[in-house]
């Protein structure tokens, strides 16, 4: 039988994945795939706390709008990203480093 | 009071107009070929003026519940709405004439900017987690188009690109926060997740590790809408890259919303209320944690500022260390702070705005955001070099300017509640701050002038901008009471119910 707290582990872990994939990729698209996760992590326990409560559908309605705003965000990140692939030939972030100088 | 979706909409007709103000800009932005590039502006323009008149007209409406408790109308979403919409017709007119957007196409950039206003307003209005996350993300996605604008320009591309990682890693921690609220009292609804947090043992009865796990993971989101320390790591990069008008913008409105959200969350979501005096949810010392928060984030600010030599940088990490000094006002947890953070906000709206016309101005005809190349501006244009000088010394807090009664009421507050040795910092980072204000007062003032002493050009609707945002910075203190007296009938937070 699975129980929420399986959920919430599941949840948890991909949470830490994302983080520790968005901490250690130099490469932008990896970037944007451990903030995937983090953003499906919060959509696992959003539908999971919907699914074994009894307080109604809030949280997969929520989910449904995360899932929406994740593919725009997307959208316009990887829209940022081709713009610097044209500008600049690479999409690792240690060549966007000018501002810092 | 909680109206349904038919009455909510005739408190709804700001947002309305914006939205009919984005689809009309694109719409004509497509259609009208000619026409475009003169219609769009003031299309933006009208839909602003128009969505603060309706503000205006619901200024008396007694506090309610929108759509099923998913917007609260109340005296702070007023106070809110009314502030946005503001700095939002004030960026439309500083960008016109900037050389920067110029080559651009423009009509995107006032479809976007409308977006961005419709999200804050709505972000400063929301009191369901659903709408607070749907319409930060429209805040955020919107602005990181617009910091990207210039698509040729290599650091403006590089700014957008670290301000959307750290946008979508910080509202993505957030959202992760926001579902464990969800789990733990079963509603998205803030009076109903104050309630149930309560129901479940009070201030000092819920799960302890939960609630710690939930605000810092919450702050993160709030923390990187106003770039407070820990989460202001994108902010000196993102200013300076971005086209300057998009600064100016950022520098104020989002970060206001930010701190309306924050306030929101906080004070009607996570709070006990007893009189006028708030106790947020959780066995943590909150006020020693904001504390810690205000006090890092003023002094990390000016002491990074110190060493700027690109003025827009510099402008940067001074926009972090105001959001310190407005962090202040929400350490007490009163009516009182909330009043403060409202001044601080209605004042540092003019005296910011103002310094980054003036940065503008001269990046249009020099192109140069370098402080040393400011040298000897008095000669060459006596009036932008007078109105920066007023700019910045707002900024520091002298009287008689405006910045002053933001100082005065947010070190009043912690005074207030005893906390001298706080306030002594505060004023012991104006002191620092007043330091590198002070030395473009010199450059542009007392310095000679290397090089080019040409006259500026300033165009008349930029001269007629810079007196429109020098008559608050210098007549508001005359005129003092209504601003008292409304952000005092601002600070009503609708309850629930």
């Amino acid at each position: 039988m699975i129980a929420l707290q399986h959920y919430l582990l599941l949840s948890a872990a991909l949470f830490s994945l994302g983080i520790f994939g968005v901490l250690t990729r130099k490469n932008a698209v990896n970037v944007l795939m451990g903030i995937e996760l983090i953003l499906n992590s919060a959509n696992i326990n959003l539908i999971a706390f919907s699914r074994y409560s009894s307080h109604g559908l809030d949280g997969q309605m929520f989910a449904v709008f995360v899932i929406v705003v994740a593919a725009a965000e997307v959208a316009v990140a990887l829209a940022i990203v081709l713009t610097m692939y044209g500008l600049l030939k690479t999409v690792s972030l240690d060549q966007a480093d000018t501002l810092r100088r | 009071m909680i109206l349904d979706n038919l009455h909510s909409l005739k408190f709804f007709f700001p947002e309305l107009t914006l939205t009919a103000g984005i689809l009309l800009v694109i719409l004509c932005d497509i259609t009208l070929k000619g026409l475009r590039n003169r219609l769009n502006p003031l299309l933006t323009l009208f839909t602003l003026v128009l969505a603060a008149y309706y503000t205006f007209q619901l200024n008396h409406a007694a506090s309610a519940s929108l759509f099923h408790g998913m917007l609260a109308i109340d005296g702070f979403a007023q106070f809110f709405k009314l502030f946005l919409l503001l700095a939002s017709v004030l960026v439309v007119l500083a960008s016109l004439h900037s050389a920067e957007l110029a080559p651009f196409h423009q009509g995107e950039f006032f479809a976007l900017l409308l977006a961005v206003t419709l999200g804050m307003v709505l972000l400063a209005n929301s009191t369901n987690l659903a709408m607070l996350y749907l319409s930060l993300e429209l805040v955020s996605l919107t602005s990181y188009i617009m910091v990207g604008y210039l698509k040729t320009d290599r650091l403006s591309n590089e700014a957008s690109l670290k301000y959307i990682l750290f946008g979508a890693i910080s509202t993505g921690s957030m959202l992760y926060g926001l579902s464990l609220i969800y789990g733990l009292t079963g509603s998205l609804n803030l009076y109903t997740i104050r309630d149930a947090l309560l129901s479940q043992g009070g201030v000092e009865g819920v799960n302890q590790f939960t609630i710690l796990l939930i605000l810092v993971l919450t702050m993160a989101g709030f923390g990187f809408k106003t770039a407070a320390v820990p989460f202001h790591f994108w902010c000196p990069d993102v200013y300076a890259g971005a086209p300057t008008p998009v600064t100016a913008f950022l520098s104020v409105a989002p970060k206001a919303a930010g701190f309306a959200v924050l306030v929101r969350f906080f004070f009607s979501g996570m709070s006990q209320t007893s009189g006028s005096q708030w106790a947020i949810i959780g066995g943590i010392n909150w006020p020693l944690v904001l504390i810690a928060i205000s006090v890092l984030t003023m002094t990390l600010g000016n002491v990074a500022a110190l060493t700027q030599n690109n003025l827009k940088r510099m402008l940067a990490y001074s926009s972090i260390a105001h959001a310190g000094y407005i962090m202040m006002g929400a350490v007490v947890l009163t009516g009182e702070g909330v009043k403060s953070i409202l001044i601080y906000l209605f004042v540092y709206l003019f005296m910011n705005l103002g310094a980054f016309l003036v940065v503008t101005i001269i990046y249009d005809s020099d192109k140069t955001f370098e402080i040393d190349d400011y040298n000897g501006m008095f000669k060459r244009s006596p009036f932008v070099a007078v109105a920066m000088a007023i700019f910045m010394l707002s900024l520091i807090g002298i009287p008689p300017f405006s910045g002053f009664m933001g100082k005065l009421y947010v070190f009043g507050s912690v005074i207030d509640k005893g906390l001298y040795w706080f306030a002594a910092i505060g004023a012991l980072n104006a002191a620092v701050a007043a330091f590198y204000y002070m030395r473009v007062l010199k450059a542009m003032l007392i310095e000679e002038g290397n090089g080019s002493t040409a006259p500026l050009q300033v165009s008349f609707l930029n001269q007629a901008l810079l007196v429109a945002l020098l008559i608050p910075n210098v007549l508001l203190i005359v005129f003092w009471n209504p601003i008292d007296r409304w952000t005092a009938a601002s600070v009503q937070l609708f309850g629930g119910g």
